[in-house]
């Protein structure tokens, strides 16, 4: 099935992009995902390393399976987040950036005006936008007007592993969107990750579930098959779901009168 | 101000109302997926103790959750040790007639450099308060010496005024570590005997200082020993509380530290047992998943290597305690006696046996 995923004209094709942070070592990290076939890789600019060191994450990233996408995390607002994308571009060569600004450390919740106003400043400074935000229809198509690559919004709070919480809102913003809508934050589960495909989502980020999962790389390759999968499905045609029982016996003789 | 809501706590009553909890107040506890105060006085009373095997698988899961099979490291960097407070527990403590040393700029970056070397980017600058010799211009100087050396530069010195921590933070300064010590007021007084150490309300206010200096971190505590630590900590746990509302883009840490033998040592008042700190350990996690837990090379090697995986996000290793204790001066007076006396390497070995990454760096100056 030829079936790439397009994003600002680049086709990939896994549609599971993951997260670097929270695993036991390097090694491990790199065998998950590895094991996930994830091709789009997102890194914490503040956990890279400039100089060498044994702390480095970057060189387990460098295999040809992996386009490393930096992100901004640990930014407030959209001037931060427009001097990290620089420091990014500089240090990993990319134009690709995950802009995530969250000024609140506890729960990392995305700022919603201070991620469009760097969004909008970003892509005219020749960045590929992909911002984490909140699953708010009318945000995305703003987001879009200004010229982001994709969308990511969260289907619940971060590193909670609720799953899709915010499945209504998602599936306005799936309807509605023009560049791909990757579900990001919340995915706890395979069948998450297959739920959100389903319902004709572009792609999913995972991160926590596998980092922290038991057994890493089997997790990894237990989101593969999850995504593709609700793909698969989705492109199938899924039967639609019944709103309504079906009346073994009339509701009313009167119909039958007419 | 917490000072607003500081005046109508009473000591002894919530101390009473913590050690009623009974066990169902600990399972209802247990079971509840969001935990609030009365919960964390559950788990933080006597009557918790028997479930701390519970407690610590609870509080296992929920710190992988969030923050992943990580520790981050840091190292303090004591850049003095001239006080002119008199503290009863400290021995920096002014009527302690020992030599007294300030890092020259030329010994701070030897210092800094070892650090360094061993693969710190996370720094904890460290001083008495002596603020002829070592206030805000000496710290101004020695964060922006150090800013290009490491990606995270916090402090633990004496508190200041708003202005002051406006100026240190456009200088690079990440965290500020300030703990109340005490929350007993009386008690505060019969330890904190001179100096500006001395004034209980404005050590109280030092967070709201912060907060609205804009920091990024600010690390709470009290020194557990000088009274009854479960009070106490209820009393921090409110303190953190308020400020996650008021200051809410702000980071919070909690640490232990039990008091060590020091230079002009007192008995401690109330003595803190493993079990127990265990259990106050378990239970900040069970009440605040999210706050970072912090433990030093106070504790002995094997409560360190155990305790990694039951919430704790952060640690120190290689600690010195004096100014100039790792290259430049290492026999200056410290100001309390370290246990665990690993070297960095030994501990980012262990943490890896552990099954979790060692974290030198985490963050980036944005600004």
């Amino acid at each position: 099935m030829n079936d790439p995923l397009i994003i600002a004209g680049t086709p990939f094709g896994s549609r599971l992009l993951t997260g670097t942070g929270k695993f036991g070592n390097h090694l491990l990290m790199q065998e998950a995902l590895l094991a996930s076939g994830s091709e789009l890789v997102t890194v914490a600019l503040k956990r890279m390393e400039f100089v060498s060191s044994d702390d480095e994450i970057i060189p387990y990233l460098q295999n040809s399976q992996f386009q490393l996408i930096p992100n901004t995390s640990g930014v407030r607002n959209a001037k931060e987040a427009v001097f990290a994308a620089q420091l990014a571009r500089e240090a990993l060569g990319t134009n690709w950036l995950k802009l995530e600004i969250h000024p609140d450390p506890k729960y990392l919740l995305p700022d919603p005006i201070e991620t469009l106003l760097a969004a909008e400043e970003l892509v005219r400074l020749g960045f590929i936008v992909l911002p984490y935000i909140h699953a708010d229809p009318v945000l995305c198509k703003r987001l879009e007007e200004v010229g982001v690559a994709a969308v990511m919004p969260l289907g619940a709070p971060i590193g909670s592993n609720k799953g899709l919480l915010t499945k209504d809102f998602l599936s306005i913003i799936i309807e509605q969107s023009k560049v791909p809508v990757i579900v990001d934050a919340g995915i706890g589960s395979p069948s998450h990750a297959a739920a959100a495909m389903e319902m004709g989502a572009a792609a999913v980020l995972v991160n926590t579930a596998i980092a922290v999962a038991a057994n890493p790389v089997e997790m990894g390759a237990a989101f593969k098959k999850a995504v593709e999968a609700g793909r698969m499905g989705y492109l199938a045609g899924l039967a639609e779901e019944n709103n309504m029982a079906a009346a073994s016996s009339p509701f009313t003789q009167f119909l039958a009168t007419l | 101000m917490f000072q607003e809501q500081y005046d109508l706590l009473n000591w002894d009553t919530i101390k009473e109302s913590i050690y009623n909890k009974k066990a169902p107040d600990v399972e209802i506890a247990l079971r509840k997926y969001k935990r609030n105060l009365e919960d964390f006085k559950a788990l933080i009373s006597p009557a918790a103790l028997p479930f701390l095997q519970q407690m610590a698988a609870l509080s296992h899961k929920l710190t992988q959750k969030r923050f992943g099979k990580t520790v981050q490291l840091y190292i303090p960097l004591y850049l003095s040790n001239e006080c002119q407070n008199i503290c009863t527990y400290c021995g920096f403590s002014y009527n302690n007639k020992l030599a007294r040393k300030t890092l020259t700029q030329t010994e701070l970056m030897q210092e800094a450099m070892y650090l360094k070397e061993q693969g710190f980017e996370h720094i904890l600058l460290v001083t008495g308060e002596a603020n002829r010799t070592v206030g805000v211009p000496y710290i101004q100087q020695a964060i922006t010496l150090l800013k290009p050396h490491f990606a995270n530069i916090s402090m633990e010195v004496q508190p200041m005024d708003k202005a002051d921590y406006s100026t240190l933070i456009a200088a690079g300064l990440h965290t500020v570590l300030v703990y109340q010590e005490t929350y007993h007021k009386a008690d505060y007084h019969l330890h904190h005997l001179k100096g500006k150490k001395s004034n209980f309300d404005y050590r109280l206010g030092t967070p709201d200082r912060l907060g609205k200096a804009g920091i990024h971190k600010i690390g709470l505590g009290v020194l557990i020993g000088l009274e009854d630590w479960r009070t106490d900590n209820l009393f921090t746990a409110l303190h953190l509380s308020y400020l996650e509302k008021t200051y809410w883009k702000t980071k919070y840490s909690i640490s232990f530290p039990r008091l060590r033998p020091a230079e002009g040592f007192i008995e401690p008042k109330v003595v803190m047992s493993d079990k127990e700190l265990v259990q106050l350990i378990c239970a900040w996690r069970l009440f605040n998943e999210e706050v970072e837990l912090s433990i030093s090379t106070r504790e002995n090697e094997n409560f360190r290597d155990n305790i990694i995986e039951l919430g704790i996000t952060s640690m120190s290793a290689g600690s010195k305690t004096n100014p100039g204790g790792y290259v430049t001066s290492i026999e200056s007076l410290e100001q309390f006696e370290i246990d665990d006396s690993r070297t960095p390497a030994e501990i980012v070995a262990m943490i890896k046996r552990k099954g979790y990454q060692p974290v030198w760096k985490d963050w980036e100056p944005f600004v």
